[in-house]
């Protein structure tokens, strides 16, 4: 089994198109970085300077994991997580 | 082109100058192409100068699209002191290629500034709107 990740339409072009595709890790640190190794230059959108973009949503399952514990957030077989970039402007 | 229904349209003003003069913003979902569901979404920074939609509604409201097959076709938001333009900040954010993106100003109270645009790769083009009965 494997974590199911769900990419949002901006970043489908490195995914072949793909809404969703499967990744594995312990921590999400770890799934982003199997991500990047089956699609390069995902992970440059989403993580900068260590830390998890500041206008990128992440969750796990229900969660957005910056409440709980950010790029260290252990996740497990069966998990989802999904990726919304944050809708904002000024 | 966008083409949206007036009560639609309308119901984005009404939000605007209810939120005023603070920034409102929101999605209306629908299908190929064609706005239908209007969604007011809270403004998470409550100011008069950003907005940013709150990061677990933001989580239901697009898993609840994608459940019926919907799209967000409008993303609207207001300017409360400025012309109803795409503000730099509006641009580098953009996130939503298929979204048109509606601006309406609330500047002015017995006036209503309502565009409509396309930002893509940094680029923003204007289009005509088409309201309709």
């Amino acid at each position: 089994m494997a974590i199911e990740v769900r990419i949002p339409t901006i970043l489908r072009n490195y995914t072949d198109g793909a809404k969703a595709v499967d990744a594995e890790g312990a921590t999400l640190d770890e799934l982003i970085a199997n991500l990047e190794s089956r699609h390069p230059g995902i992970k440059d959108r989403l993580v900068d300077q260590g830390a998890l973009r500041r206008f990128v949503n992440v969750y796990l399952n229900d969660e957005d994991v910056r409440f709980l514990g950010g790029l260290g957030t252990p996740v497990s077989d069966g998990d989802t997580v999904t990726v919304l970039p944050a809708v904002a402007g000024g | 082109m966008l083409t949206i229904s007036q009560e639609l349209a309308d119901k984005i003003v009404s939000h605007a100058r209810a939120d005023h003069p603070d920034e409102a913003c929101g999605v209306i979902a629908g299908r190929e192409g064609v706005p239908e569901r209007f969604i007011p979404m809270e403004n998470a920074e409550r100011s008069p100068t950003f907005y940013r939609f709150d990061s677990m509604e933001q989580f239901r409201v697009w898993r609840e699209m994608d459940d019926r097959d919907e799209e967000p076709v409008v993303i609207y938001h207001s300017h409360t002191a400025t012309e109803a333009y795409p503000s730099r900040t509006d641009v580098s954010y953009a996130s939503e290629p298929n979204a048109h993106y509606v601006l309406v100003s609330t500047r002015e109270e017995d006036e209503v500034e309502f565009r409509s645009y396309r930002i893509l790769d940094g680029e923003i083009s204007e289009e005509e709107v088409r309201f309709i009965p």
